[in-house]
């Protein structure tokens, strides 16, 4: 299988009065044909600022300093702007996390969607908008017709995101790149979301960046996930591996705080201790030493800045002290370790891997 | 028997509580005919979806609103009724912890003044003993004593998170109302406050009214759980009775609508929703539920299902639920 988007050492940095902040800092991932990756992280991680950069939709003081983003052999970054705006929204498309203000306010959610489809395709205002009824039907948006000739604001959260996805899919984009698609709704309305998201995927066989802070949301949708800290990748691999097996010490801990359900109700969370370090006053070494419970002097933590390094099969870690032995015990079922069956594993409730003193 | 019925000793008492707001585009039925009451040192989880009315509850509580009928008692009082000098006695031990960190606090005074005020409204204890309280209050939610010094922005959400919970903590409170108090943080430090909230209950059995959209959290938090839907409250019950055996089918589509964090383990039954909750501008005849609900019958549309106890200290509001 030929490469889908491959996005190398990626450099975004903003350039502001207090200085240089680094908000992507060198990071690498792949996106496969058909696939779906997840971009996870905390606010501030980069993820967004990652998933903008691909589509150069960066403002001053934001540059794109380096890297390369292969979107079927073709680096966006080195397209003249005409160039990019053959892909952006063609080829490429994204879904932001508030519909509301993604939208004009003062045009119907249809004649929107028929301007992107104009924008792309050789085609009358009557077949647009023919194609625009379509989408929104299937999208699973009740009398796509009337709603058609909705203002944006008459529509509720959950519409406005069937909307926004339907504007996406306009022109049958080959990757749809979904930043926070379903934080701003109601946890029945992003399951329903998340499934539309899914079926389409499948059913048009697209790539899909998913960027989200949400751990459950991944496990939902992903194959593959990668999770940010400070501006890097600091793990990387498929879910299933990733979920049981995590290697690096940030995504143990992001685990394990979201791992309420398995926990005595009433029990303390395990939790990561102090915070995120600003972008602009990052830690020489990793920017995680600070709060690892791993973190030593002699492996170089508060040195160097880890490299990436295998740890399993396309799992991949930036970790001095990465280890793959199972932080959880896995209940191994009677086949071998080896079988796909993604074992039912429970964190021990008494040992809070990350817990403070 | 009510839900508030038995309540009557309880520290919080909401009694068919209903908040209608009047707006350009007609009347919003906020909350309508809600009951429920928390004991002392109790935690109530009230969870449901942006719209159903908790943070309306919340309000009511602090007495930021006024009930359009209904009463709330705290303490066995009924906090419409009282006198000024009561209603200054009662704010010292009702205090809130808000959802936005960032919106919370004045960020013109530096944290020390924040937290100092309370205690001076209350005239409690000379100024060097308030800079005691201070400087106490501060290393009690696990910041230094020179934040004392600083102003709001120095700090990140998590941090004047801990500042909100510092200044709610100030007078000793017998309840705090926490709306969505850790909505706006990060995975990591959530774990975090939801850990000094736990604390703090332990540690100064301070009952806590704790409102969220998150299901887990509620659970992880509360010894009994309200749900509500479109203003009303559709089920009721201690936290492990509604786990163990969910009655009303929104609570189940609740719970079946959390992703789970565990790839290929399996959500609890597919009971995805359709649709997206009513307006409460116009909310349709009957129960509350009948136009998202699978199990609709013609009864649903028309009458409106009481919140019924059906089992100890379990009510729901369902024609079907036995």
């Amino acid at each position: 299988m030929g490469e889908f988007l491959a996005v190398r050492g990626l450099r975004t940095w903003f350039h502001t009065r207090g200085g240089v902040a680094r908000a992507v800092d060198d990071v690498s991932l792949d996106v496969r044909a058909g696939g779906t990756l997840a971009l996870v992280g905390e606010s501030g991680s980069g993820k967004s600022v990652t998933a903008c950069s691909i589509l150069r939709l960066i403002n001053e003081p934001g540059r794109i300093e380096a890297g390369e983003i292969r979107f079927k052999g073709v680096d966006l970054l080195k397209l003249d702007d005409r160039g990019i705006r053959h892909i952006r929204g063609n080829r490429v498309a994204m879904i932001f996390q508030e519909p509301l203000s993604a939208f004009n306010p003062v045009q119907t959610v249809g004649a929107q969607i028929v301007e992107a489809i104009r924008l792309h395709r050789c085609v009358s205002r009557r077949e647009a908008y023919a194609r625009v009824v379509d989408l929104l039907e299937q999208v699973g948006i009740p009398s796509p017709a009337e709603r058609a000739r909705e203002f944006p604001h008459r529509l509720s959260g959950g519409m406005r995101q069937r909307a926004m996805i339907a504007l996406a899919l306009a022109c049958e984009p080959e990757l749809l790149i979904a930043d926070e698609p379903t934080t701003a709704l109601d946890v029945t309305t992003q399951a329903q979301i998340l499934r539309l998201l899914k079926t389409l995927q499948t059913a048009k066989g697209m790539g899909l960046l998913l960027i989200t802070h949400d751990l459950g949301v991944v496990a939902e949708i992903a194959d593959r996930a990668a999770v940010m800290y400070a501006g890097r990748i600091v793990e990387e691999g498929p879910v299933s591996d990733l979920f049981t097996r995590p290697s690096h010490p940030y995504t143990e801990g992001l685990l394990a705080s979201v791992a309420i359900d398995d926990l005595p109700p009433g029990a303390r969370l395990p939790e990561i201790p102090g915070m995120v370090p600003s972008l602009l006053a990052m830690p020489k070494g990793c920017a995680f030493a600070d709060r690892c419970p791993r973190a030593s002097r002699d492996a170089g933590c508060f040195a160097d800045s880890p490299a990436f390094a295998p740890v399993a099969k396309e799992h991949r870690v930036a970790c001095f002290q990465a280890r793959l032995a199972p932080v959880y015990p896995l209940r191994v079922e009677k086949n071998d370790a080896a079988s796909d069956a993604a074992p039912a594993l429970l964190p021990p409730a008494d040992e809070n891997v990350m817990a403070v003193a | 028997m009510s839900a508030a019925a038995t309540g009557s000793t309880a520290l919080l008492r909401l009694d068919k509580v209903v908040k209608r707001f009047k707006t350009g585009a007609g009347t919003v039925h906020a909350l309508d005919g809600v009951s429920f009451f928390i004991r002392r040192g109790e935690t109530l989880g009230l969870v449901g979806e942006s719209g159903c009315g908790k943070s309306t509850a919340a309000r009511l509580v602090m007495d930021l609103y006024q009930p359009t009928s209904g009463t709330v008692y705290f303490d066995g009082e009924d906090i419409a009724q009282a006198d000024k000098a009561a209603k200054k006695a009662r704010r010292a031990r009702l205090q809130m912890v808000f959802q936005d960190p960032y919106s919370s606090l004045n960020p013109r005074n530096r944290v020390g003044r924040t937290l100092e005020e309370p205690l001076i409204i209350h005239a409690r204890g000379a100024r060097k003993e308030r800079h005691e309280r201070v400087a106490w209050l501060l290393e009690r939610v696990g910041l230094k004593a020179d934040a004392a010094e600083r102003y709001p922005h120095e700090f990140s959400g998590g941090q004047r998170q801990r500042i909100g919970i510092a200044r709610a903590l100030a007078l000793r409170p017998d309840l705090i109302v926490c709306d969505e108090a850790v909505s706006a943080l990060d995975v990591s430090i959530r774990a975090q406050i939801l850990n000094l909230l736990l604390d703090l209950r332990q540690d100064y059995q301070v009952a806590y009214l704790f409102i969220s959209h998150d299901l887990a959290i509620v659970r992880h938090m509360s010894d009994r759980v309200a749900v509500m839907y479109l203003g009303k409250i559709v089920e009721l019950a201690s936290r492990d009775d509604l786990w163990r055996q969910p009655r009303h089918p929104y609570t189940r589509a609740l719970m079946a609508a959390i992703p789970c964090v565990h790839p290929g383990r399996k959500r609890k039954e597919p009971l995805p929703l359709q649709g997206d909750p009513p307006s409460p501008l116009n909310p349709p005849p009957g129960c509350r539920f009948q136009s998202r609900c699978p199990f609709t019958e013609a009864r649903c549309r028309e009458e409106e299902p009481p919140l019924q106890a059906r089992a100890d200290e379990h009510w729901v509001a369902c024609h079907r639920a036995e």
